[in-house]
């Protein structure tokens, strides 16, 4: 989306809104999952399916469309709510994350789940499958795109590192990885629990394109993306600074919400917040 | 033995990617920095563009080989059988087994006659991770001629399949022409006999063809089976031998815990049938470096050997 006017920016932020309300009710309703993690990741989604990415919910094997892999397979419930929004199949399916007999299993199938890329969840696969991917799309000369997004605790993992320096081997300019850096992983900060900083100098010394962007804007997040694509001979990066359980006041950067869901009184808070913000935002239109 | 033509089957190996990937233009090739060892260099020779060379780091080149997949290509991998298995366990089970990508893991150095590299470089415990894996095929070729048949037969199958052979030439077992019919999951019945079946596996087909020619000189009339396929096992066939001869050996390079033997083992338990048995193979320990025939003397995984379980078993 070149021109995005102000009309389009607020739907997109609805949007955000929207899918927040749906991780949280179906966190809820599973008992179990990660509300964190899958809320500071809402704001990139929305900016890839609703106004970036080259897809169409009803061809979901195109062969020319984009392709999005959630390496950090634990986001699932924001991925889900996306793709049921975006028409890949229906919102009723929501209802029954983790549940036996549902499509949307705890963590993304590609075999389950109409739109889901890639089998995640064990961390630190998704940006190699992306550079198979990628690889295969310059073989035939395909012009698609493959966005990854990353967790910042999953860049603990050796293969990702194996996978930037095979991308970059490669120049696989065709691959737009976005880090979810929220600071924040299960046993704590991120850099009490393995340092990762100088997070952008370690990229860029693996050969890669580098952008930082607040991940929550997402006309900034949309920006960050053009210049991706627009850039030649290497992979990018573009480094999303964000805030674990953004959009819920009482979650918001609190380390247990990585992997704890809402209590009915905690629920209950967290969609009246959202539905206040959402409420405001349809005012503007 | 010493008559017999000596093929390399890696050497089989590179020759039958360079025919498929003629025919079929889908056909890529990974490889993790051993390409002149697995043979893989002679598709990198005439199809160069169709070959991605990944590095030493193998994890990343398995979940890789399943993007490829994704988008319709056909990725043959190939490593030792060490570094393509139990190095990548997570990468197999998750991007191929579990998501049915359409990969071939194509492995060599399998088993212990590798030799003097030693037990790091020795898989013993392949057929066995790769079986418990859902979705997933598991196959051992027994010579060149059935490796360029095999290569051909997973390229036309859908879905995850692991194979291997070893490093060592071996004798040609097969002619042109045996093998048309030859088919994944499906046993060969390669010497008849009527006192005792060898079910072997890939590099112990060979050694049960000697022990059936020396058994054959005692008037003992030794079956052999090459049961290319660990998984799905050929049961129906497993369970006429095991009623139509005395006792059954099962034959590989390989632990005897979750291979080849573990596999009779469970389809005679659960079918009731009511049979002497021995399981050769690696016997719940590492071995170490030696010259391969040296290992095979000394784990007893040589025809001799063959020759004296089933003397033994028909006591």
């Amino acid at each position: 989306m070149n021109n995005l006017d102000g009309k389009e920016l607020l739907k997109l932020k609805i949007m955000a809104v929207k899918i927040r309300k749906h991780i949280i009710e179906m966190l809820f309703r599973a008992r179990s999952g990660h509300p964190g993690g899958s809320l500071s990741a809402t704001d990139a989604l929305v900016a890839l399916y609703f106004a970036h990415m080259k897809h169409n919910p009803k061809k979901p094997k195109d062969p020319d469309r984009d392709r999005f892999i959630l390496s950090k397979g634990h986001a699932a419930p924001a991925l889900y709510a996306t793709l049921a929004e975006s028409g890949y199949f229906d919102l009723k399916e929501l209802s029954g994350l983790r549940k036996a007999e549902c499509m949307l299993q705890g963590h993304p199938v590609c075999t389950h789940t109409p739109g889901v890329e890639a089998s995640t969840g064990s961390l630190g696969h998704g940006l190699s499958f992306a550079n198979g991917v990628a690889l295969a799309g310059k073989l035939d000369k395909k012009t698609y795109k493959v966005y990854v997004m990353l967790g910042d605790g999953e860049t603990d993992e050796g293969q990702i590192w194996e996978a930037a320096a095979i991308a970059s081997h490669y120049k696989l300019d065709n691959i737009t990885a976005m880090l979810d850096r929220n600071f924040l992983q299960i046993d704590g900060n991120t850099e009490d629990v393995l340092k990762l900083e100088p997070v952008v100098d370690r990229w860029k010394s693996f050969g890669w394109n580098v952008i930082e962007c607040d991940g929550h804007d997402i006309k900034k997040i949309l920006k960050a993306l053009k210049q991706g694509d627009a850039h030649k001979g290497q992979p990018t990066l573009i480094i999303l600074k964000t805030k674990k359980g953004k959009g819920v006041s009482f979650m918001e950067n609190v380390v247990d919400f990585h992997g704890i869901p809402p209590k009915e009184d905690e629920r209950n808070k967290a969609i009246k917040e959202l539905s206040d913000s959402q409420k405001k935002l349809e005012a503007l239109l | 033995m010493s008559d017999k033509k000596m093929v390399n089957p890696r050497n089989a190996y590179g020759e039958a990617l360079v025919e498929l990937g003629k025919k079929n233009q889908n056909l890529v090739v990974l490889d993790a920095d051993l390409s002149k060892s697995t043979k893989t260099i002679n598709f990198a020779k005439t199809y160069p563009e169709r070959f991605f060379q990944m590095g030493i780091a193998e994890a990343n080149m398995i979940s890789a080989s399943a993007g490829f997949a994704s988008c319709g290509k056909l990725p043959f991998v190939s490593t030792f059988a060490v570094f393509a298995t139990g190095r990548v366990y997570d990468q197999v089970r998750m991007d191929i087994a579990y998501s049915c990508a359409n990969v071939k893991i194509f492995a060599t150095h399998g088993g212990i006659s590798v030799g003097k590299d030693g037990v790091s470089h020795q898989m013993i415990e392949d057929f066995a991770i790769m079986r418990v894996l859902p979705n997933m095929t598991v196959i051992a070729p027994s010579d060149a001629m059935q490796v360029k048949k095999i290569v051909n037969l997973m390229a036309e199958a859908i879905g995850p399949i692991y194979a291997r052979i070893g490093r060592a030439d071996a004798p040609l077992i097969y002619n042109e022409g045996d093998l048309n019919d030859l088919k994944i999951g499906k046993g060969l019945i390669i010497r008849d006999g009527a006192d005792i079946t060898f079910i072997s596996t890939g590099t112990m087909v060979e050694p049960a063809i000697e022990a059936h020619d020396i058994l054959k000189k005692q008037n003992i009339s030794a079956r052999v089976v090459d049961m290319h396929t660990v998984k799905p096992l050929d049961n129906s066939l497993l369970i006429k031998c095991a009623k139509e001869t005395n006792a059954i050996i099962t034959a590989e390079e390989h632990s005897v815990i979750g291979g080849l033997g573990g596999a009779v083992a469970e389809t005679l338990a659960e079918n009731n049938i009511n049979t002497k048995f021995y399981r050769m193979g690696i016997r719940d320990v590492f071995c170490e470096s030696g010259s391969p025939a040296d290992l095979l003397e000394k784990y007893k995984l040589n025809e001799k050997h063959m020759v004296l379980f089933a003397k033994k078993m028909l006591k």
